[in-house]
């Protein structure tokens, strides 16, 4: 399973699923967030919300000098704490600025694909699916 | 209050020195819990009786509360100034991503004092105060731009608020807003006359951190009760799918949707500028202010050809809500839905407070009709109800104070009617243009006895629709329920949470949101509390000179039969003496 943009276009750009992935761990604020909404250039023009796709092959844990991020079924990497040393290099390595910074932990913050953010989201902009099939060029 | 919250940091800005420093108030934020409370304490710390608007010693003042960054609807940010409008208390109240983004930067309260010498901007970055040159930007066609280069220009996007002015409050017009996130407002009373004579073109605020809550679980279950009673209610589904302009068509119906500058109370073409022809025809997409699962920001895209080329077209996104339309567009009697548009973007584009605006063109236009006011007066320019250019022309002339007739009227209705006659028909209240409701005796005393003069404060147009309805109850009796809600809604603006969701925060689970941000108190001590901002912003007004007894009332509000007729002059000042008696003693 994975965390999914179903439609971006339906976001009003409330953040209630920032302050959900941060209160999953018992916190107000937006300080753990793993998720991020931000305007296109202007509210008027849309919203983007930024998340971690779950890559099956990510860049991000190939560059961790530590061997911190381990891959995760279903995609994407879950972080080790105590190897992490706050180095940074994952967050230059994902071209979708998805590896957000916790800056009271001076660690990355990365996205479990829990699903509790998509629990909140009051506007059917985020869900939590099997990852679709990937379709082979030579399928096309 | 939790030890260590943030939220008690006051950041204070000396603009003239360039120096800022952060003070630890915990006397006011665990008092007052923060927004209003907490806002008409530092503006009477800061502001002395006698103080000038717009001298560079008169503070602005920006809280949040401790509700922002908790629980959905905690959104609000209340700004308090002396008001260049009225010479009194200023207080306005905005949402888009202000509260959220002061509460995230580590601070609770931001007061600005002093002056720029060239104009400049304000950036707050996590709590931290930083100068810049506005130079650039000011005298800039459109205040949209200007947000657009703040935009680009500053880091953090998604976790920042960028508050700025457009050419009403560089030129001191004194019902100039701030606007945040190009579609919210800090209107009414002239906020952005004060920035402007500041020469502060905006206020940048961003952060990200996380708050601690007093228990992690019963936090949990709370914001759930919370968000689902948000999700679920009715009222809040209104908002979502047609916004406050749901309102046009049942107004009217009723005769309560002020028209042609309240010659009516019905406009026959409501239906063309109703929420639901919005909607259906216009709407682009709807916004929500940070931490609001609501989403009641409607914004209409408006697309219109160049007439100079064929098949080029422009497509501008114009936010609407039931006041800006009621002022711009049955106000002025104009039934064209795009034109409305037109008139409500030229408005926001110069940062005017829409329902100002359409109030004094309206009595503009019936003072032109009536001879008070000739087009050599106004260079030229003819008013008509109905007809939209002269609209356009004349808030650009008001923005620019073309000549002495528009520099007048841009100090407001009641100023011009003061020079040219037709007081009877300058429909302010408490020196404050009215909002959209002429529904009757509660409608009109609560513009009056509201420390605001806003429909807001104690939303006296509901108590018309609702109860006197069914008939009139005595004055005092009427009075001491507009008293009441007003008192109770400074606890909502002092969490701060959206008017909107009253209906949600209860005192009882308001009581319990306060202790997830340990703050435990009784219902009593809460309505102490209440009564207490209260009076406090009325132990402001009085010093500034406010008196219950010198409020005028237009005659024209006896005039248009409204949503409930049969009330008079004697009836609506035995209401305001027994509010002023009531204010003048001590909490019994």
């Amino acid at each position: 399973m994975r965390l999914s943009v179903i439609d971006a276009e339906r976001c009003t750009g409330c953040q209630i699923c920032m302050f959900a992935c941060t209160r999953r761990l018992g916190y107000a604020g937006m300080g753990k967030t793993a998720i991020h909404v931000k305007s296109v250039g202007g509210m008027e023009h849309g919203l983007s919300v930024v998340v971690c796709r779950a890559c099956q092959d990510p860049p991000c844990a190939k560059v961790c000098p530590e061997d911190a991020l381990v891959l995760r079924k279903g995609g994407g990497v879950l972080l080790d704490p105590s190897k992490c040393t706050g180095c940074g290099l994952c967050r230059q390595a994902c071209i979708v600025s998805a590896i957000f910074w916790d800056k009271e932990a001076e660690k990355p913050i990365i996205c479990v694909h829990c699903g509790y953010c998509a629990k909140y989201c009051p506007h059917g902009v985020l869900a939590l699916e099997e990852r679709r099939q990937e379709v082979s060029n030579a399928a096309k | 209050m939790l030890p260590n919250d943030p939220l008690a940091n006051v950041l204070y800005v000396d603009l003239s020195k360039k120096r800022s420093w952060v003070e630890r108030r915990e006397d006011l934020f665990g008092k007052y819990f923060g927004g209003a409370g907490v806002a008409i304490q530092l503006l009477t710390e800061n502001c002395p009786a006698a103080m000038d608007p717009l001298a560079p010693e008169a503070p602005v003042v920006l809280a949040t509360g401790p509700l922002d960054g908790l629980f959905p609807l905690g959104s609000k940010t209340v700004a308090m100034f002396k008001s260049p409008h009225t010479g009194n208390l200023g207080e306005s109240h905005a949402g888009g991503r202000s509260a959220v983004a002061i509460r995230m930067s580590g601070i609770g309260a931001i007061v600005i004092t002093g002056a720029n010498v060239n104009p400049g901007y304000l950036s707050i970055e996590e709590g931290k105060a930083y100068f810049h040159d506005a130079t650039t930007l000011w005298g800039m066609r459109s205040s949209v731009t200007a947000g657009r280069i703040l935009r680009q220009s500053e880091s953090s996007a998604g976790l920042r608020s960028i508050m700025r002015i457009g050419r009403a409050g560089e030129n001191l017009v004194t019902y100039a807003d701030v606007s945040t996130e190009t579609y919210r407002h800090f209107g009414r009373l002239g906020m952005g006359a004060v920035f402007g004579s500041k020469k502060l073109k905006a206020v940048v605020v961003s952060g990200n951190r996380t708050l601690e809550v007093a228990d992690k679980v019963v936090y949990r279950a709370l914001y759930d009760e919370i968000n689902t009673a948000a999700v679920r209610s009715p009222v809040m589904k209104k908002y979502h799918d047609l916004g406050t302009a749901e309102n046009i068509q049942p107004l009217s119906a009723l005769g309560g949707l002020p028209t042609r500058n309240v010659q009516a109370g019905h406009f026959e073409s409501a239906e063309a500028i109703s929420g639901e022809h919005y909607a259906e025809h216009y709407l682009g997409r709807r916004l929500a202010c940070s931490h609001c699962p609501v989403a009641c920001i409607h914004i209409a895209a408006l697309r219109e050809p160049y007439q100079d080329e064929a098949y080029y077209y422009k497509t501008t996104m114009i936010s609407y809500d039931y006041e800006p339309i009621y002022a711009l567009g049955s106000m002025l009697g104009l039934s064209n839905p795009e034109q409305v548009l037109s008139l409500m973007d030229k408005v926001e584009v110069l940062g005017l407070d829409a329902m100002s605006s359409g109030v004094c063109l309206a009595w503009a236009t019936e003072a032109m009709e009536k001879g008070l006011v000739t087009e050599q007066d106004t260079g030229g320019m003819k008013l008509e109800f109905g007809k939209v250019d002269g609209y356009v022309a004349g808030v650009e002339a008001i923005t620019s104070k073309a000549n002495e007739f528009w520099s007048i009227l841009s100090h407001g209705v009641d100023a011009a009617a003061a020079r040219y006659g037709g007081a009877d028909f300058a429909m302010a209240f408490g020196g404050n243009e009215m909002p959209g409701y002429h529904t009757g005796p509660a409608g009109y005393l609560g513009f009056m006895l509201g420390a605001r003069h806003s429909h807001l404060d104690n939303a006296g147009y509901a108590i018309d629709q609702k109860e006197l309805i069914k008939g009139l109850i005595p004055a005092e009796q009427l009075a001491q329920k507009l008293m009441d809600e007003e008192r109770w809604r400074q606890v909502l603006s002092s969490l701060t949470v959206c008017f909107f969701a009253r209906g949600i925060y209860t005192p009882e689970l308001t009581l319990r949101a306060l202790a997830a941000a340990g703050y435990d108190l009784t219902a009593e001590q809460l309505a102490a509390t209440a009564d207490d901002i209260y009076r406090a912003k009325f132990a402001f007004k009085f010093a500034n000179g406010f008196d219950f007894n010198k409020l005028t009332i237009p005659h024209r509000v006896f005039e248009t039969p409204a949503v409930l007729s049969g009330f008079d002059e004697a009836y609506m000042r035995r209401a305001i003496a027994f509010a002023a008696g009531q204010l003048a003693s001590p909490r019994a």
